[in-house]
């Protein structure tokens, strides 16, 4: 099912709207994985502020350790594994929603300090700051 | 004979078994109030049933749990919000209230139950009420 990605004016979203839940994305990739393991494809925000683009990713169930994060290229990629451990011993009676890891790229242009890429992780949520390189943040000049 | 380990042979089975169950009718029809967000996974370990539920970016405070008899509510809210300065690129996070009741058909030890919420996973442990465990019977 095709999610709509129409984006939705800031205005109307309202915090009293009912949440519905997001099926997970199937990461399809041109190449293949040598063990047919599913990975998903992260729901993820991007915004930019003066300095930086920031992006926040929905990882649940990752744990710190367990998130690779490395730029080759000019290619910004995320992986975030999840602990099948964790499912020992576990039946499935019912479910609504597949388990895997976390997998997305990103193309960074140049305006991005590569050097300069912090990463957070919070409840299931991974924000990574971007930080511009000092040419393109944007410098008030004062007038005399 | 020593078997060749496949590391992702776990997961790649956990993932086709949860596949299957997508259509399980265990929880019935009718039995979801209130919309069917979070998404809640139920397994059954021995005689218990655990509850997986995916929340990420819910903060512990914004969750309210319930349980009354055999039905589980999980309500509460997720707020996404980065600030007036941030230029939104993408946007496919999405936030606000939910509020939603399972109920199961076993049974629950109201008073055993466990909470633990961890990098956005919700995990509940329902304990299987004592009486309704099932008895073997011995013939004499």
């Amino acid at each position: 099912m095709a999610r709509s990605k129409a984006p939705q004016p800031q205005e109307t979203m309202t915090q009293s709207r009912a949440l519905q839940p997001q099926e997970k994305k199937e990461l399809v990739s041109k190449e293949e994985t040598t063990v047919p393991v599913r990975y998903f494809v992260p729901t993820t925000d991007i915004f930019e502020t003066e300095d930086a683009l920031t992006l926040v990713m929905e990882v649940p169930g990752v744990g710190k350790d367990a998130i690779d994060i490395t730029t080759e290229n000019d290619v910004l990629k995320i992986e975030a594994k999840i602990d099948p451990a964790k499912y020992d011993g576990m039946e499935p009676l019912y479910t609504e929603y597949n388990v895997g890891h976390f997998a997305r790229s990103f193309t960074l242009s140049n305006k991005i300090d590569q050097q300069q890429i912090s990463a957070k992780l919070e409840d299931g949520v991974l924000t990574l700051t971007l930080k511009k390189v000092q040419e393109a943040i944007p410098r008030k000049i004062a007038v005399g | 004979m020593p078997m060749l380990f496949d590391p992702f042979e776990q997961l790649r089975d956990f993932q086709r078994a949860l596949d299957e169950f997508r259509s399980s009718a265990w929880l019935g029809s009718g039995v979801s109030a209130g919309g069917a967000y979070p998404p809640i996974n139920i397994f059954r370990k021995g005689d218990d049933i655990v509850a997986i539920v995916e929340v990420p970016g819910v903060r512990k405070s914004d969750l309210d749990i319930r349980v009354e008899r055999n039905t589980l509510r999980i309500a509460g809210s997720k707020s996404v919000e980065y600030g007036d300065k941030a230029a939104m690129h993408r946007r496919e996070r999405s936030a606000g209230r939910f509020d939603r009741a399972v109920t199961l058909p076993i049974n629950i030890e109201a008073d055993k139950i466990k909470a633990e919420c961890r990098d956005g996973i919700l995990a509940l442990y329902l304990p299987r009420a004592e009486r309704d465990k099932p008895r073997a019977i011995t013939v004499s």
